[in-house]
């Protein structure tokens, strides 16, 4: 079996001719699954995917069925469906949303069944008009086929689902803050203890906030079995992954893998994956999970693609999304604009992320611009320490969500794997790489 | 001054319907109200905190945390470069250059025509195709500065208009049935459905859609297939493992 044989769970629809449509869905098996789980009882499928071992696939890898086995004993119980991806890099749920919505609407309501969530709500990211046009017309049609609202397919369940979007803000994406969001405020993640979502949720409810992909995955388990599920992949790491590769590769794209049953260097390297690096360069570094992962280097290319193996190597899978680099992309560029953007998206609440970010930034800027000294890589570090105390990984925290402590990674990977390109900022007084290729604010200066 | 007009009006009170507690229809509402008007005006958002019960300033505190708001005009088309990690890598800040100097804004900048509001944006999560722009939040991917200058071509001439909706526009296709868990088995709207109630009586229809059809008819139905975005977003398909690509 080679790597590309594995099924295609979540992600087999998506570029087939109008794929989002009731007609194609159902002319492919689609609600066969919903029907199957009604069947069952909600303890069955809870059942079902506990075997799965499905790992959360939003990126913090918890697993779901131990997830929904956390509700709090009490009425009522919403569902959320997680759909504001924002991670830099990642757009695999941005896919499954546009392409294949019915998927997600039929994931969701075998979920809302099996935790007996009273209403759903999907949060999409306000920047996909294209996938909220897609998702509710999708819903309209499942409404009119019987499959969503009052006594689904004849049964006695019966729930709403409701699609609601977002209004750009990355940090929605974080669980407590989307649940603030759905609740009409500002996005400002809660504090946990004692706000788990599974305990106090929306509206002070319990609720399940699961991910995109998590859920349009439940169709396929309930069809098949939890353990035919559990056989692909190893260890925790199940099933398949929907893996988002972008950057200095000649083939990006989305590419559904089992897990941990390719490296890294089958992901970019296969001819019908990455396809090679862009140009035919040589690799520097890549980013193995979402920007706020630590950077991997070409000698960790045989790394298997699992949550286990990555976590060993001291980085995480995390979003799924890999980002390559090659040997001119410039590594304090990198770093700055990964900590542009989290500062730009601190909601503000906590101190060392507020304002470690804008610290941080600015002295990569300086440096990038070759303004640095020698002394503010110790002090990059210093203030990396300050918002993620011994900048370990998995991180420690001083702040209220991970997103402060999400900055540190690129800065100091940066700075521990290429200390002589940092140190060449300084001394040489610019930058070394082309100056066309420079950002534009800083090009001026 | 701009208040929610009669249909928004309507659409709002439809929207507050699908929540268990109002504020909830919030940033939907909001939406509402800048695709009427292209930006959110303080009228509008008093109306918005009348309809919900909340402070003007509770509106506005909660609007301004997010980036798709605006409180003054804004051009036509809003056109957001990515600048992010993966479009970076893909010249994006080359790209950003040429945008400025076509249209002689800097990011924040509206050009003087009113066409053009320029963005510098975050990860727009199409980064199979980096680098990528979005205009009025509708994709157009694997951009070089050729492309670039087309695409405004396009723009300028109205050659889009029917898949870039003006600014503000987030949804085309609205819901058609109100909360349905709760109605009786003959279909009719039973006393829990809050949607029927809150948009007065007659409005409830034999299969308790409601005012929510009404609200679908006013908008024409977008062809959802035929997106230049739809083309751009092939390569965040796997369909390349089927040999397609």
């Amino acid at each position: 079996m080679t790597i590309t044989d594995a099924p295609r769970i979540v992600s087999r629809r998506l570029g087939k001719p109008a794929s989002w449509t009731l007609a194609s869905y159902l002319a492919d098996g689609g609600y066969q699954g919903l029907r199957a789980a009604l069947a069952m009882t909600p303890e069955q499928i809870h059942d079902q995917v506990n075997t799965a071992n499905i790992l959360g696939r939003g990126g913090a890898g918890f697993e779901a069925g131990r997830k929904w086995g956390m509700l709090r004993q009490a009425q009522p119980v919403y569902l959320t469906i997680n759909g504001d991806e924002s991670e830099p890099a990642t757009f695999k749920d941005h896919a499954l949303i546009e392409g294949d919505p019915h998927q997600l609407i039929e994931g969701s309501l075998i979920c809302a069944y099996a935790i007996g969530a009273s209403q759903v709500f999907v949060y999409v990211r306000g920047e996909f008009p294209l996938a909220i046009e897609r998702l509710q017309s999708a819903l309209n049609e499942a409404y009119h086929h019987g499959a969503v609202g009052h006594a689904i397919f004849g049964s006695g369940f019966s729930v709403d689902i409701v699609v609601h979007p977002g209004a750009g803000a990355y940090i929605c994406g974080e669980e407590t803050a989307l649940l603030e969001s759905l609740e009409g405020k500002r996005g400002y993640p809660r504090i946990k203890p004692p706000f788990f979502p599974a305990a106090l949720g929306l509206y002070g409810a319990p609720t399940i906030v699961n991910n995109v992909e998590t859920v349009s995955n439940l169709p396929w388990v309930v069809l098949n079995s939890g353990a035919d599920f559990a056989a692909l992949g190893d260890g925790r790491s199940k099933g398949t992954k929907l893996l988002a590769l972008a950057g200095h590769v000649k083939r990006p794209g989305n590419y559904e893998l089992e897990w941990a049953k390719a490296t890294f260097r089958d992901l970019i390297f296969d001819p019908r994956l990455g396809g090679g690096i862009r140009d035919d360069n040589e690799l520097k570094a890549l980013i193995p999970g979402g920007v706020s992962s630590p950077w991997l280097g070409p000698e960790q290319l045989d790394i298997s693609l699992s949550n286990e193996s990555i976590a060993a190597a001291g980085s995480m899978a995390g979003s799924g999304s890999v980002i390559v680099m090659d040997q001119t992309a410039c590594v304090v560029r990198a770093a700055w604009r990964i900590v542009r953007f989290f500062h730009r998206e601190s909601c503000g609440q906590c101190t060392p992320c507020r304002e470690g970010g804008g610290w941080l930034e600015k002295i990569l800027e300086r440096i990038e611009r070759g303004q640095g000294r020698e002394s503010d890589l110790d002090l990059l570090m210093d203030v990396c320490d300050n918002i993620s105390p011994g900048v370990t990984w998995p991180p420690a925290q001083t702040t209220i969500c991970v997103l402060g402590p999400s900055m540190p990674p690129s800065v100091a990977a940066g700075i521990q794997m290429f200390r002589d390109e940092y140190l060449t900022h300084v001394r040489e007084g610019r930058c070394p790489f082309p100056p066309d290729r420079l950002p534009l604010r800083l090009a001026r200066v | 001054m701009p208040r929610l007009n009669p249909g928004n009006l309507h659409r709002a009170r439809d929207l507050i319907a699908l929540y268990p507690e109002p504020r909830s229809a919030l940033i939907p509402i909001l939406h509402v109200l800048q695709e009427q008007d292209g930006y959110l005006s303080e009228d509008g958002m008093a109306h918005i905190a009348d309809l919900l019960g909340l402070a003007a300033a509770e509106v506005r505190g909660t609007a301004s945390f997010y980036d798709m708001f605006h409180f003054e005009p804004v051009g036509k088309y809003l056109l957001a470069v990515c600048t992010n990690i993966a479009c970076m890598l893909q010249g994006a800040y080359r790209l950003l250059e040429h945008a400025e100097e076509r249209l002689g804004v800097s990011p924040g900048g509206t050009t003087a025509d009113g066409l053009f509001t320029l963005e510098d944006a975050e990860c727009l999560a199409l980064c199979g195709d980096a680098p990528c722009v979005t205009v009025n939040w509708r994709f157009f991917g694997d951009v070089d500065l050729q492309g670039f200058d087309d695409l405004l071509d396009e723009l300028k001439a109205g050659r889009l208009d029917g898949e870039v909706p003006s600014h503000g526009t987030l949804s085309r296709v609205d819901r058609t049935v109100g909360l349905a868990a709760s109605q009786g088995a003959n279909g009719s709207a039973a006393a829990g459905s809050a949607a029927a109630m809150s948009t007065g009586a007659g409005q409830g229809g034999p299969s308790g859609v409601g005012s929510h059809a009404e609200a679908a008819r006013s908008h024409p139905h977008p062809d959802l297939d035929t997106h230049r975005s739809t083309a751009a977003t092939a390569s965040m398909y796997a369909a390349h493992l089927d040999g397609r690509r």
